[in-house]
């Protein structure tokens, strides 16, 4: 019998939410856990095994020197890498410090700053090595998650669609948010991946899944602006949980004073 | 991942375990043993810093809700609710009817999930002696694939209400951005009725389990509201007489910063440590659960108080019997009400939000100005508070099994702070500090 492909987990700085998606895939788990060898994912399971793996997923974003290092280590380890989640491909909301200065950061939080050790900006994994996948969202959708796994097994590209969340909307026959309410809506910029979640809820999208593939953020800046969106909002949208993919951190500079 | 290691042979010894696992986040446990005698027991917590109190500074105080939702991938409800309330707080608005209803029943889809997360994935194998859950289902496929069912039903409680199991997108000031309609929520009736008999089932099968003999005298601390179990609302109270407003909890908790671990440990002012939590919600408001939960809690041979925490998988199950039972209510008496929220408008101020995760109390406190830009806050997750608790129970547990085979002894150990289910990514203070090897 041909050897199980390995699979591993791992996380750096995150909220577990992404990780917790594979555990959310109540009726998949025990068939997955029949094709793939669960060898390290440390939320799940007490038996941990060495590498290499073949699949390693990554959940969480660089901010230590520590972890740095660690990364390199699970690269060396890993055939195939994954990052899951806005964190891991973006920096994730901890990303926020990359715009102030940290040592302030820690003195607001900490009593005691010196028993800190932390870098000056949360960088996304790719940043620090080689990536062979990047799944978008804060978290990611658990549904495309499988599509990854399933995808590796068979060995092909995984089917991720880089439009906009815009072209959800109109696949689902959602009425645009913006045109019949007037509501800031980030759809036309953001990755898509959610199904348009937002918009059914009567929600303006606000980015979780970090911008789309070419993506004219000045020309929605200035919708927004018709709209009534005044400046530090329209900062303040683009910079959160992708606050520093490339065309978000570009844009939400362009509305600082 | 583990060693022991003798310096004097005989004499002292050395427990670790460097990473944890079926724990949320990333700790270690850190047991030194002489002559016998536990000389230092830790659970050191080295999940880098976030910085959500910092960054928060300057936001909008209607981004509070999602941005401090990204504290915890497990309980994220817990921070939205908290936020929200604070918030409302602060502002003068109060969410009551359906609307208030509205968010019991998300709380109870986030307890039933993380409840049912714990019990069957991660606490369960343990006293079956499995790896993981993946492992135990090959022994006990029924049991296992039924606490799969259960926690997708807490899922599809979450996304009925709020779009998403993790994150949910739907929940704002004031209330939600869409409300549910009815047959949304009456979907979810067939399999609320299945898990009212599960969670019996299920009882029946865990109180069998072997529970190592251990009890301590913990001082309990946990909301209790006048009239229901708590979830979004109530005064903080402890089983050694606190009674105060969540106003007061800054005088009644006090953080300090210690140097083994990366998170604040709070102490309560002129006391020890708390214990938050199934166990102690259980424990102070047990006259509130209807008299079936009741009922339930006694056939698994729980008194109106459990001292055990080997023992919390009960209390736990018995809290997703009740959070079933009150889903069940709250759908079973939906009405779609006229607004999905009541209008929040800013106003300068500092406001509290304390409510019941899985955990314990996740409480915060903002203050904003007349624009509504936040400008201080304070966050303090229940594991950070239960951190204490935990490595006392570690000393006084380890101390009287020194003479254990080490591998016994370190995995006892762990159990023990798995008992806690502890929420280690809830990590708002946390910090990286370079372990220290011994
Ligand atoms: S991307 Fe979002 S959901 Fe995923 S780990 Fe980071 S904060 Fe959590």
């Amino acid at each position: 019998m041909p050897r199980k492909p390995r699979l591993a987990v791992f996380k750096f700085a995150s909220c577990d939410g992404c990780q917790l998606s594979l555990l959310d895939c109540e009726d998949e788990l025990l068939a997955l856990a029949g094709e793939l060898e669960i060898s390290h994912f440390l939320e799940a399971s007490s038996a941990v095994q060495d590498g290499p793996y073949d699949l390693s997923l990554v959940e969480g974003s660089i901010t230590t020197p520590h972890d740095a290092a660690r990364i390199r280590e699970v690269r060396r380890q890993s055939r195939a890498l994954v990052t899951i989640g806005a964190c891991a491909t973006a920096g994730g909301i901890q990303a926020l410090r990359n715009f102030r200065d940290v040592r302030e950061f820690t003195r607001i939080v900490y009593a005691r700053p010196d028993y800190i050790e932390t870098l000056e900006r949360s960088t996304a994994i790719a940043d620090h090595v080689p990536v062979d996948f990047e799944l978008r969202g804060c978290p990611i959708n658990k549904a495309q998650l499988l599509e990854v796994l399933v995808s590796f097994l068979r060995r092909k590209r995984p089917n991720i669609p880089s439009h906009s969340v815009c072209v959800e909307c109109k696949r689902r026959g959602i009425v645009c948010l913006m045109v019949a309410r007037g509501t800031a809506c980030l759809g036309p910029v953001t990755h898509a991946g959610c199904g348009a979640l937002c918009p059914s809820f009567h929600r303006g999208c606000y980015g979780c899944f970090g911008p789309a593939e070419s993506v004219n953020t000045p020309a929605l800046a200035e919708r927004l602006e018709q709209l009534g969106v005044d400046r530090g909002h329209r900062l303040r949208l683009f910079r959160s949980f992708n606050a520093n993919a490339p065309e978000f951190r570009e844009e939400s500079e362009r509305h600082e004073q | 991942m583990s060693s022991s290691e003798s310096s004097e042979p005989g004499k002292s010894k050395t427990i670790k375990v460097d990473y944890l696992a079926r724990v949320e986040g990333e700790g270690s446990l850190y047991l030194k043993i002489r002559d016998g005698a536990v000389e230092d027991a830790k659970l050191k917590i080295f999940e880098p810093p976030r910085f959500f109190e910092a960054f928060l500074r300057g936001r909008d105080f209607r981004e509070a809700p999602d941005i401090t939702a990204r504290i915890c991938g497990i309980c994220p409800v817990a921070y939205l609710m908290s936020a929200c309330h604070a918030m409302e707080s602060v502002c003068g608005v109060r969410v009551d009817g359906q609307l208030r209803a509205l968010r019991r029943l998300l709380y109870c889809g986030e307890w039933i999930e993380s409840h049912g997360l714990h019990v069957f994935m991660l606490h369960a194998p343990d006293f079956y002696g499995f790896d993981d859950a993946v492992a135990m289902a090959k022994a006990h496929p029924e049991l296992v694939q039924r606490g799969l069912r259960l926690k997708k039903l807490g899922n599809a409680i979450m996304t009925a209400l709020g779009g998403r199991e993790v994150h949910p997108i739907n929940i704002k000031l004031g209330g939600f951005y869409r409300a549910p309609r009815r047959r949304e929520l009456d979907a979810l009736r067939g399999e609320l009725e299945w898990a009212r008999e599960f969670t019996a089932v299920a009882l029946a099968r865990l109180k069998e389990l072997e529970f190592p003999d251990f009890e301590r005298d913990y001082e309990f601390m946990g909301l209790r509201h006048p009239s229901e179990y708590p979830l979004n609302e109530g005064r903080l109270v402890s089983s050694a007489g606190v009674d105060e407003p969540i106003s007061r909890y800054d005088c009644v908790l006090r953080e300090v910063h210690v140097a083994h671990s990366t998170s604040l440990q709070s102490r309560r002012v002129g006391g020890g440590p708390v214990h938050m939590g199934p166990m102690a919600r259980y424990a102070l408001n047990h006259d509130k659960l209807p008299p079936e939960v009741q009922q339930l809690a006694r056939d698994a041979g729980l008194g109106a108080r459990c001292q055990n925490p080997f023992q919390s998988v009960l209390v736990r199950m018995v809290e997703i019997a009740y959070a079933v039972h009150e889903a069940a209510r709250i759908i079973a008496e939906y009405a779609e009400p006229d607004a999905p929220a009541i209008a929040v408008e800013p106003r300068a101020g500092t406001g509290y939000g304390a409510t019941e995760a899985p955990r314990g109390v996740c409480y915060q406190r903002y203050t904003i100005d007349d624009a509504g830009v936040i400008t201080d806050c304070k966050i303090v997750a229940p594991t950070s508070v239960n951190q204490a608790v935990i490595e006392e129970d570690l000393r006084v547990f380890a101390g009287a099994r020194a003479e254990l085979p080490d591998e016994q002894l370190r995995w006892q150990c762990e159990q023990a702070i798995r008992n806690y289910d502890p929420c280690i990514s809830c990590s708002c203070h946390f910090l990286k500090l370079d372990v220290e090897r011994v």
